[in-house]
C-alpha cells in the first residue's frame, strides 16, 4: 500500500502515451492526451494524503483535527478545469486540420505538404 | 455548542473517516485505484471517438469516486462536472462537426 | 518505420521511462506518511487567519492567489483562442442565418420525455452553480466548479432542442463581455490591493466575524464570484462556437 498508487500513476500514464503513439484519429489522441493528464491527478493526490485524516474543511470538525494537505488539492482543482479548455482549444485546432487537409489521420497528416 | 453539533451529526448519521478501520479505507482505496487504471485503459483501447466519450464519461465518474476516497470532495466536484459532463460534449460536438461533411 | 516497429520502440522506450519513474517516485515517504510541514501549518493557522473554513479555497485564493491569476488567464486565453480558431473559419462563409436551419427538416426532433427532463433540472443548476460560487470559503465549492455547473445550465437548454432559446440567451457579445468582466476583476482586486499601499491580491476587505458564514474572509468570496462568472462564460463561449460549427455545416450539406 506504500507505492501501489504511485504504480498506478505510472499505469496510466503508460497506457495513456500508448494510445497517443498508436492513434488513428485525432480526437482519440485527444482523449488519450487527458488520461495523461489524469494521472498527474492522482499523483498530486497521492503525495498529500495524511492516513487516518480528514477533508481540509473545518465548518463541522474542530479546527485541530489531522487534515490532508490543501495545497496539492489547490492544484488539482484548478488544474482540472483548465485542463478542459485548453482541451476545447485542442480540439478547434483539430477541426481546422480537418477543414484544411480533409482527414483527421495523424499518420496520413504528417506525409501532407501543403 | 459542542452538544447541538454532536446531535446533529448523531441525527444526519455524518461519519467521519476516525469511525471507519483504518483496513477498510485501505481495502476502499485500493479497489478504487484498480478500477480507476482498468478505465483508463478501456478509454484508451476504445478507438472509435464516438464510444470514446461515453467512456471517458465512466472514467470520470470513476476518477471523481477516487478522489472522493483520498479525502478531497474539492476535487471531486470539478472532476465530475468536468469530466463526466463538459468533457464528452465538447468531443460529440467536434465529432458532429467533423462526421457531417463525409 | 512501419507500425509494428513503431509499436516496440515505443514499448522500449515506456519500459525506461516507467523503472526512472518509479525509482523516483519510491523515494517519496510512501502513500499516507505525509511529512511535509506545509499542510499541517495552513491547516492550523488558516481558520485563525482568514476566517474561511474552507481551506483549499483559502489557499486558492488568498495564500497561493497569484497562481491562479495565472491559471484563470490560461483559461481565458484558451477560450479566446476556441472563439479566434472557429469564428475564423466561419467568416469564409457567408453568414449564414443558422436560426433558420434549426428549425428546417436537417434538425432533429426531440422527445417529450428529454425536453421535461432537461428543461425541469435547469433552474436547479442555475440555484446549484451560483451556491457554489458563492460558498467558496465554506464548504467544497469554489468559483470554479460554480462556474462549469452554470455553464452546464445553458447546454441543457440546447439538449432540451430549443437551439434558439440558447442563441437568444447567449448572445456573443454579452458572453465575451462578461467573460472579460470575470477575467478582468480578479486582477482589479489586487491591484485596488496595490492602490491601497499593500502588496498584491493582499485581502484588505473586512474578514466578518463568524468564521465559515457566506459574509466573512474578505476578497475571497468577491474573487470566488469573479472566477465564477468567468468560468461560465468561457464554457458557454466554447459550446457556442462549437454548435455554430455544427449548425453551420449542416446548412452547407443540406
Amino acid at each position: 500500500m506504500e507505492v501501489f498508487p504511485f504504480v498506478v500513476v505510472v499505469w496510466i500514464l503508460g497506457v495513456g502515451l500508448y494510445g497517443i503513439v498508436t492513434s488513428r484519429h485525432l480526437v482519440h489522441q485527444i482523449v488519450c492526451l487527458i488520461v495523461v493528464q489524469s494521472s498527474t491527478y492522482v499523483l498530486l493526490l497521492g503525495v498529500g494524503y495524511v492516513t487516518g485524516a480528514v477533508a481540509p474543511y473545518f465548518f463541522d470538525v474542530k479546527v485541530h483535527t489531522p487534515a490532508v494537505d490543501p495545497v496539492v488539492q489547490a492544484l488539482a482543482l484548478t488544474d482540472v478545469v483548465v485542463e478542459a479548455a485548453v482541451t476545447a482549444l485542442l480540439l478547434a485546432f483539430a477541426i481546422q486540420a480537418y477543414k484544411r487537409f480533409g482527414t483527421l489521420d495523424p499518420q496520413e497528416l504528417v506525409s501532407l505538404k501543403g | 455548542m459542542s452538544g447541538r453539533l454532536a446531535l446533529t451529526s448523531h441525527l444526519l448519521a455524518v461519519v467521519t473517516p476516525f469511525s471507519v478501520p483504518p483496513a477498510l479505507m485501505d481495502a476502499l482505496q485500493i479497489v478504487i485505484l484498480v478500477l480507476v487504471a482498468g478505465a483508463a485503459t478501456m478509454v484508451v483501447l476504445t478507438r472509435q471517438p464516438a464510444r470514446q466519450a461515453i467512456a471517458l464519461s465512466a472514467y470520470g465518474l470513476l476518477l471523481a469516486l477516487m478522489f472522493l476516497a483520498l479525502q478531497a470532495p474539492d476535487v471531486t466536484l470539478s472532476e465530475l462536472t468536468v469530466g463526466a459532463v463538459a468533457l464528452p460534449i465538447l468531443l460529440m460536438l467536434t465529432l458532429a462537426k467533423v462526421r457531417k461533411r463525409e | 518505420m512501419t507500425a509494428v516497429q513503431r509499436r516496440w520502440l515505443f514499448f522500449a522506450g515506456m519500459a525506461i521511462l516507467a523503472g526512472f519513474y518509479l525509482w523516483g517516485l519510491s523515494g517519496l515517504p510512501g502513500f499516507g506518511n505525509y511529512p511535509g510541514p506545509y499542510g499541517f501549518v495552513i491547516n492550523r493557522i488558516a481558520v485563525a487567519q482568514t476566517n474561511a473554513t474552507g481551506v483549499v479555497s483559502a489557499v486558492n485564493f488568498e495564500y497561493r492567489g497569484f497562481d491562479t491569476v495565472g491559471e484563470e488567464f490560461i483559461l481565458f486565453t484558451a477560450a479566446t483562442g476556441v472563439a479566434t480558431v472557429l469564428r475564423q473559419l466561419r467568416n469564409e462563409r457567408n453568414e449564414g442565418q443558422a436560426g433558420d436551419e434549426a428549425l428546417g427538416p436537417g434538425s432533429a426532433e426531440t422527445t417529450d420525455a428529454v425536453r421535461l427532463a432537461t428543461l425541469v433540472f435547469v433552474g436547479p443548476t442555475v440555484l446549484f452553480g451560483w451556491y457554489l460560487g458563492s460558498h467558496a470559503q465554506t464548504s467544497p465549492s469554489g468559483g470554479f466548479q460554480g462556474g462549469v455547473v452554470l455553464a452546464t445550465a445553458f447546454v441543457l437548454i440546447y439538449l432540451a432542442g430549443e437551439f434558439l432559446v440558447f442563441r437568444r440567451i447567449s448572445p456573443v457579445n454579452l458572453v465575451d463581455a462578461v467573460g472579460a468582466v470575470g477575467a478582468g476583476g480578479f486582477a482589479v482586486v489586487g491591484i485596488t490591493a496595490v492602490a491601497l499601499g499593500l502588496p498584491y491580491l493582499t485581502n484588505f476587505l473586512g474578514l466578518g466575524t463568524v468564521p465559515g458564514a457566506v459574509s466573512s474572509s474578505g476578497t475571497i468570496a468577491l474573487i470566488s464570484f469573479f472566477v465564477g462568472i468567468e468560468v461560465a462564460a468561457a464554457f458557454v463561449l466554447i459550446v457556442g462556437e462549437l454548435l455554430e460549427q455544427t449548425l453551420l455545416v449542416r446548412r452547407g450539406a443540406a
